[in-house]
């Protein structure tokens, strides 16, 4: 029983999240010797299935009719039913909402453990250990999993993608499983705040937004800055909870957590419940008023100085640099 | 009366019966240079530090009393605050109280002081399978100190309800009560409505509406008088020893605090336009290396 189970969500395709997760469990697999089966469940996506088969030994897609579109209870039915087929010592998942709302359910099925949001996975001496961020990303915690299976979303950025696919594609099978309806919860309308945007964690370029802007209307400014750099806009938990931008916008221990390779603090203090969501950006800069905020603490170069006259000015520069 | 009555009469009736779960922590607002913690234990130093309720938590109550307002006085709504912590948690309760629960149930632990999410969902469970009958069982995403997200989930499991995560706002379905509730939760990218009939364990994330309110002075005064029961891990009837210990579960096997090396170059210039300058070059630098 050392197989390792990934399991993927469809409908986001082949992204850094489903790389990561692939990634993280070919070398887990690897390291124990065991099989790495695949799980992809809901519509089908023939290009994630190849890519995935390009790593994996085995491929199960659950793309039947009624797991075309995420329910909670239905889809928690249909993983619970193969991986007690496969009867894995661990699964593995991305941390996307359905991810996340679904690990410890499994792993409570399943008789196994959960951990989440782990940054590192290590295989030591048969014993499955997690490293996850603990008290707003102000310490690490090494957590050793006991009941098997183990069952971990990652924080998926964290994982290196495999470096090279192997030639060879394993047959992708697909399953058909015999779901029982559960109407106790359904879900009856979607929507997606940021249509035709690329995802806040594939960003680039972040430029986001604190509590010290004072009021919804700077974002306006901040969008357009993130526009003329190729990126987005996001913000602090404190200026979402103002209403000035949607909840989808949050970064932080309790929002996304992002990895752009440009992360721009407009007016954030830098709370270390903050930090937690961009401890893997690349480069971070930082515009505030206050030259003892936590954020310079963290940051690779700043301004001092109030938003309110950077902003015009950086906006000039940016454009005459950019011709 | 309450435990023969089964759940869902009492719904029909239009009555919901609400159970909000809260967890009292070390407040997380706490600056980074006042952070410690203890490698033997694997917990943080308390320290200087107060105890709050986790945030989370505190949306989770504000959430349920926004319901119970839109229910309107006559439904019979009902809100149990319970929480499985130390004597000390007692403040969180009084808290919920002065907020306007209707009631506030303590498991005391008196045993290991971060049991692991299982021996949590476990006592939970236990103690709302006391109380008598639910509803809807509310909590939050996650809390301030370990974060591990898991609580709501495992619950469910140990309840057989259905679960619902990063949820910020339940309403009544206008199709009468057998059509259940109305949930509106986020998700990566925007949100989901989902129509979901109790029992039901929600966990909440925020959003600007359910910001927590704050009591009244005078509410305050009577939450200290208002009773909190209190039970014994022996009382519910779970296996007592065994979450005292922790553990089987999973284990924390070290903590630290990570050592951080960056040093930030403030831009220089005479001139605010020369610092902006420096700024904006620094800015195209690095993105034309992504």
């Amino acid at each position: 029983m050392s197989d390792i189970i990934i399991c993927l969500f469809s409908g986001s395709g082949y992204d850094r999240v489903a790389q990561g997760v692939v990634g993280a469990g070919r070398r887990m697999a690897n390291q124990l010797n065991g099989r790495l089966h695949a799980v992809i469940v809901g519509a089908h996506d023939a290009e994630l299935n190849i890519r995935v088969a390009s790593v994996a030994d085995a491929v199960v897609t659950a793309d039947q009719r009624d797991l075309a579109q995420y329910q909670p209870e239905l889809h928690l039915n249909a993983i619970t039913q193969i991986c007690r087929e496969i009867r894995p010592s661990a699964v593995l998942f991305g941390n996307d909402t359905y991810s996340q709302e679904s690990a410890p359910r499994l792993a409570h099925r399943l008789g196994g453990a959960a951990a989440g949001d782990c940054l590192d996975l290590i295989t030591h001496d048969g014993a499955i250990r997690v490293k996850r961020s603990v008290y707003g990303g102000k310490a690490i915690a090494t957590i050793e999993l006991k009941r098997r299976p183990a069952v971990v979303w990652l924080r998926a950025r964290a994982f290196d993608p495999v470096a090279t696919a192997s030639a060879s594609v394993t047959t992708v099978r697909q399953t058909r499983l015999n779901l029982q309806a559960d109407d106790r919860t359904r879900i009856i309308e979607r929507k997606s705040e940021a249509a035709g945007q690329a995802r806040l964690e594939d960003a680039r370029v972040i430029v986001s937004g604190g509590r010290g802007l004072g009021g919804p209307e700077p974002f306006d400014d901040l969008q357009e800055l993130a526009a003329m750099l190729g990126g987005q806009t996001a913000a602090s938990r404190a200026a979402c909870d103002s209403g000035w931008c949607p909840p989808s916008w949050q970064v932080g221990q309790t929002g996304k957590k992002v990895a752009p390779g440009l992360y721009i603090a407009v007016a954030i203090r830098g709370a270390s419940q903050h930090m937690a969501g961009i401890s893997d950006a690349k480069s971070i800069a930082a515009i505030n008023i206050d030259a003892d905020a936590p954020i310079f603490k963290n940051c690779r170069f700043g301004i001092v100085e109030d938003y309110r006259k950077v902003i015009p000015l950086l906006k000039e520069k940016l454009a005459a640099l950019h011709k | 009366m309450g435990i023969i009555c089964p759940f869902f009469l009492g719904y029909q009736k239009g009555a919901v019966n609400i159970i909000v779960c809260l967890k009292q922590i070390l407040d997380p607002e706490i600056p980074v240079r006042d952070f410690h913690v203890d490698g033997e234990k694997k917990e943080a130093v308390r320290g200087s530090a107060n105890l709050v309720t986790n945030i989370f938590c505190e949306n989770a109550l504000e959430t349920a009393l926004q319901l119970r307002e839109k229910l309107g006085e006559k439904s019979g709504c009902r809100i149990t605050a319970l929480t499985f912590g130390a004597e000390a948690a007692e403040d969180t309760l009084r808290k919920a109280l002065a907020m306007k629960a209707d009631a506030a149930t303590l498991v005391i632990n008196d045993g290991h002081p971060h049991p692991d999410p299982l021996a949590v969902a476990q006592t939970l469970a236990a103690a709302i399978r006391k109380i008598g009958e639910f509803d809807l069982v509310m909590l939050g995403r996650e809390s301030g100190d370990w974060g591990v997200a898991q609580t709501g989930g495992l619950l469910a499991e140990e309840l057989g309800a259905s679960c619902v995560s990063f949820v910020d706002h339940i309403e009544a379905s206008d199709d009468g009560p057998d059509a259940g509730l109305i949930v509106k939760r986020q998700t990566d990218n925007g949100w989901e409505k989902l129509t979901a009939k109790p029992p039901l364990v929600v966990t909440i994330t925020n959003n600007e509406f359910n910001v927590p309110r704050i009591p009244k002075t005078r509410d305050i005064m009577m939450s200290a008088r208002q009773p909190i029961t209190k039970w014994t891990l022996e009382e519910i009837g779970v296996n007592a020893a065994e979450i005292r210990t922790g553990g089987n579960y999973y284990e924390v096997v070290d903590l630290t605090i990570p050592v951080k090396e960056v040093t930030c170059e403030f831009v220089s210039g005479d001139t605010l336009e020369q610092k902006i300058e420096k700024f904006a070059e620094r800015i195209i630098e690095i993105t034309r290396a992504l």
